[in-house]
């Protein structure tokens, strides 16, 4: 686990003839905590998408000349404390605040877990409580991206709706009231649950961004969405077969695309930030 | 048994003391056991020896009533059948080679008892056991399967250990990032204070990762790590698993473990790194028995003795007694011998993982396992004679005196009562037979899972087998399903042993996969009872027969007896998991049809008799008697054949087996699979057969399985089963417009109806 490789290749590894060899020059960091459980799928939906996927250590000081970062979903330190709340401490979460605060800009995609460490590191405003019906839930959710300009959803139009799996036990989205109006007033609400609110969260928020737009998090897994034959059974447009639900997929093409092609991503991270 | 007993007697206070009184009965322990262990040492045993011999020697590690009849898992088998066996029975998991340099470990257990006792932990705790298992051959886990039964759904006490066993899975298998693919969920009063909780994971490895739980050469170091040792399971093995509940007794909630996820996870990645970097030289996980059980298998399987100092071992509890600390199941913990040329290196690589280590001693050539605590030898023992030389009981069995009378109660009922409606009053009962407990959704239960992580299941519940791909780059991967009918089990052990093992194949090849090897966890009453022991003796009979039949060896497994509370037993239920290989996942067949299917052809392969006695049919109408549905081995390979050909070929797009529920369930559950409706008629397939419309939907006839045919492939589909001589009737096709199970001339089940009926059972109850 030491080298920026996985025990064994990801299917990605084949690496498609046609991709864009601008995209495999861009290199997302995939941060592993003790307990991270879904880098290596992270990973692969990065490779998936066209770019390079660069293996992190939490307790390493350097982000190996990153373009961006994703932080994956997990339990780290178990949840035991609250869900993020010891891994926010993590010497690479130091350089990571301050390569995507806003004096950075770096791009940074929290899912789940992520997210949770996201708000506790405060980049990202509000928390995570325990799901309303007490519950682990797993199953193929229905999102509306309600706003595209974002590092992480340019590729999307505001308004399309999606489906990729959402599994977690404290997925409840909670703020205070200003810091709601705030989000809804100024667009930040990125991703809205569609259909029974599966968690009770608050204006059913599945994931937010930051003022900037570089920073996003979300509860859902868009990388579980990623290769036809091991996603959901349905797409936004709806069902499909085999689980060839790949809508998850364009999150990851949407950093790549930004970082390649400047501005095209709308607000946030023309530049890439950190490559320094 | 004071804890000053403990502390002071060494082997020499044992040796000058031989009259004093050692509470054997207390640890379970016969008198005649403890008098064989005074033999083998040639004196008393000390209070930790004792310790030792008496958690070793119980049921659950020593399989003493069980080990005479499972010889024939290891004597049924032919040389085909083994050829891609790398390690068999006897290891902490069969190991299988499934080609281009991958093999994949398998095994399922039990935590009955303890999930019982304390539902979460219990459950939580046999995920944990089993994931070690596949860690100690060299594995890395990926995917687990959880069979599970309960009580009847409506007694009060059912709620308490569905919602703690449910949650105890998830919680510990989510957390460690793995996969559940599928398993069982039943309700029967049989199960009622005896739930069983069957936990199966699978691992993969390169061939050359193999490692197995031995410690050979002199000089090197034996270490554990992972969790301390805490007073959490002291004799959870010896006294939990051996002995029936029974109100008599004092309370034993707190044998039982208490697990912890995380620590888990990263004794996995810890562990995986020590592999690759070739940094242990043999490995075992602690389960049953603690360090008792790990230092005497490693060292009898090993080439010389052991030298351990028990007072290197890290506490969570210092006032623990050497005899507790031998005993403890606390978990997450695992012991390494190390050549002392590579300690510095293991060191390194504990400390990145945070995981705590101790080294507790090194291999000697004594041939003796010595341990000392605080400078005093308290144990001194062949090694062999602790973890292989238990005793082996010849328990008498006989038939029991009512089976005659049970199988001679056929399941009977006329046009005229609910016991066999007809025409229109069909549809009622499909919706009965599909909201009842045991064939309602499971997605109460299976959303608590995670079925996503690590990315590479193709398959999951609902469909028949979960599918998990291996291999990224070529798609090779393997299929596993868990099965056990216990109603048929309780009419016909041998029987019933047979047909679950004929559903778990069927399960896998409807998925496209070539089964290869099964594990088993044979779930009974107590051996003491000559009819429960009966119920043993046939099912193992039936199933080593019929492995060998149909050529997959049994790689592994598990025995919990005592099942039982007072004179209650439950039905003996020995679930085969039964693994097949895919050569890419991507071609697996699922379980419905999907809206391209719309217009497709519905083949029913396979002919039906009157078979109800212990259908799900009958359970309805409260009534278990009667013969279990036929069971032809060879028959059942022949059909999977074809299916597995037939899905290599392209000829079906989906497939589901017909088993519990009979057609009925099956048709229903293949159009909700992707809610997409089909127009059936069985009136030609039923005058074929011999039999009316209703044996036609509930009977429990085996060898079937119903197909969905694209047009362009009906020639070489029905080409391919005369040539095999194997019967099929068109009796259908699939209708997107329908929006209904539509059984033509009988009734029309729109699928809104079927779905409401089918999904509302498990929330009504649990919320």
């Amino acid at each position: 686990m030491s080298a920026n490789t996985f025990e064994t290749p990801l299917v990605a590894d084949l690496s498609a003839p046609g991709a864009d060899p601008a995209l495999k020059d861009v290199r997302v960091g995939i941060v592993t905590f003790p307990g991270t459980l879904d880098d290596r799928d992270a990973a692969r939906a990065i490779e998936l998408a066209g770019g390079t996927a660069v293996r992190l250590w939490h307790a390493d000081d350097d982000l190996q000349r990153v373009d961006a970062v994703v932080l994956p979903g997990g339990f780290s330190y178990g949840d035991y404390l609250r869900a993020g709340a010891i891994s926010r401490f993590a010497p690479l979460m130091a350089r990571i605040v301050d390569a995507a605060g806003d004096d950075g800009g770096l791009p940074v995609l929290g899912i789940c877990n992520g997210f949770q460490i996201l708000t506790e590191a405060h980049l990202l405003p509000g928390s995570m409580i325990r799901n309303d019906h007490l519950k682990f839930v797993c199953r193929d959710q229905r999102l509306r991206v309600e706003n595209a300009s974002t590092a992480w959803t340019g590729d999307f139009t505001a308004g399309q709706e999606i489906v990729v799996p959402l599994k977690n036990n404290d997925g409840q989205y909670v703020c205070d009231q200003v810091t709601l109006e705030r989000l809804e007033a100024e667009g930040r609400v990125v991703f809205r649950y569609l259909g029974r609110n599966p968690n009770g969260s608050l204006n059913d928020i599945a994931g937010v961004t930051n003022a900037r737009g570089n920073v996003v998090g979300l509860m859902p897994h868009p990388e579980h969405a990623v290769e036809p034959g091991f996603g959901p059974d349905s797409t936004g447009s709806g069902p499909v077969a085999k689980g060839d639900g790949t809508d998850g997929l364009g999150l990851f093409t949407s950093a790549l695309n930004a970082l390649v092609n400047g501005s095209s991503a709308g607000s946030a991270t023309t530049d890439g930030g950190t490559r320094a | 048994m004071s804890e000053q007993q403990f502390h002071l007697d060494t082997v020499e206070h044992a040796a000058q003391t031989p009259d004093t009184e050692l509470p054997w009965a207390e640890l379970g322990l016969k008198k005649e056991e403890f008098e064989r262990v005074v033999e083998i040492l040639g004196r008393r045993p000390t209070a930790a020896e004792l310790a030792m011999y008496s958690v070793m020697w119980s049921e659950h590690c020593s399989y003493k009533s069980s080990k005479t009849h499972l010889r024939q898992f290891g004597e049924k088998v032919s040389e085909e059948m083994t050829k891609d066996l790398m390690v068999g029975m006897g290891e902490n998991a069969g190991v299988t080679d499934i080609g281009d340099g991958w093999a994949v470990t398998f095994k399922i257990e039990s935590h009955n008892h303890p999930s019982y006792v304390e539902p979460y932990q219990g459950a939580a705790t046999g995920v944990g056991g089993i994931v070690r298992d596949i860690i100690s051959m060299g594995a890395r886990p990926v995917a687990v399967m959880d069979p599970l039964r309960f009580g009847a759904i409506e007694h009060p006490d059912t709620q308490r250990v569905v919602h703690g066993i449910v949650a105890g899975v998830g919680g510990y298998g989510n957390c460690l990032g793995l996969p559940n693919i599928g398993g069982e969920v039943e309700f029967d009063p049989c199960y009622q204070a005896n739930p069983l909780v069957n936990a199966l994971a699978v691992g993969v490895l390169r061939h050359e990762d193999l490692r197995l739980a031995n410690a050979s050469g002199t000089g090197n170091k034996v270490v554990l790590f992972g969790a301390r040792t805490g007073g959490d399971g002291i004799g959870g093995a010896s006294v939990l698993a051996s002995e029936s509940f029974d109100d008599s007794k004092p309370s034993k909630r707190p044998a039982v473990q208490v697990g912890d996820p995380f620590a888990e996870k990263v004794l996995i990645e810890c562990c995986l790194e020590l592999f690759h970097a070739s940094l242990v030289e043999g490995i075992q996980d602690l389960g049953a028995a603690g360090i008792s059980c790990a230092t005497s298998e490693l060292a009898s399987n090993g080439d010389g003795g052991m030298h351990v100092d028990l007072s290197s071992v890290l506490l969570r509890d210092p006032s623990l007694t050497p005899g507790e600390i031998l005993m403890s199941e606390s978990q997450e913990r695992m012991m390494a011998v190390v050549d002392p040329a590579k300690t510095e290196d293991f060191e390194a690589v504990l400390e990145k993982w945070e995981v705590e280590y101790s080294w507790i001693g090194e291999v000697t050539d004594t041939g003796r396992l010595i341990i000392d605590w605080q400078g005093e030898v308290i144990v001194d023992v062949d090694p062999r004679t602790v973890a292989h030389d238990g005793p082996v009981y010849e328990r008498p069995y006989h038939r029991p005196e009512r089976q005659d009378e049970i199988q001679a109660d056929h399941f009977t009922g006329s046009a005229a009562d609910t016991g066999r409606p007809a025409g229109e009053r069909l549809k009622e009962a499909v919706l009965e037979l599909m909201a009842s407990p045991n064939l309602c959704s499971r997605d109460w239960v299976t959303d608590q899972y995670d079925r996503y992580v690590q990315g590479n299941t193709a398959m999951a519940m609902p469909d028949d087998a979960g599918v998990i791909r291996v291999d990224e780059q070529t798609g090779l991967g393997v299929a596993l399903s868990t099965d056990c009918n216990g109603r048929y089990a309780y009419l016909d052990p041998y029987a019933g042993a047979q047909l679950a093992l004929a559903e778990a194949y069927r399960n896998v090849a409807t998925s496209g996969a070539r089964p290869v090897a099964v594990s088993d966890c044979l779930n009974f009453g107590s051996p003491e009872d000559p009819e429960v022991m009966w119920q043993f003796a046939e099912a193992v009979r039936g199933l080593a027969d019929g492995c060998l039949e149909i050529g997959v060896p049994v790689t592994g497994g598990n025995v919990s007896l005592y099942n039982q509370t007072g004179e209650e037993a439950i039905h003996p239920t020995p679930v085969v998991a039964l693994m097949g290989v895919l050569d890419d996942v991507r071609r697996r067949t699922p379980s419905g049809w999907d809206a391209s299917a719309d217009g497709q052809a519905i083949y029913l392969l396979g002919s039906t008799a009157a078979e109800l006695d212990g259908s799900e049919w009958a359970r309805l109408r409260g009534h278990l008697g009667g013969q279990p549905p036929a069971v032809d081995l060879a028959r059942e390979k022949l059909l999977g054949e074809l299916l597995i050909n037939m899905s290599r070929d392209g000829m079906i797009d989906s497939a589901h087996d017909v088993s519990e529920g009979g057609l009925a369930a099956t048709l229903s559950e293949m159009c909700l699979r992707f809610g997409i409706g089909a127009r059936i008629g069985l009136g030609e397939v039923a005058d074929r057969d011999g039999v009316d419309e209703f044996t036609m939907l509930f009977s429990e006839s085996q060898g079937r399985a119903v197909v969905s045919v694209p047009r362009s492939e009906e020639v070489r589909f029905k080409d391919m089963c005369t040539m095999r001589d194997y019967p099929y009737a068109r009796i259908g096709v699939v209708d997107v417009v329908s929006d209904a199970l539509d059984l033509m001339g009988a009734a029309r089940i729109p699928l809104p109806e079927l779905r409401e009926a089918h999904e509302s059972t498990l929330p009504r109850f649990f919320g």
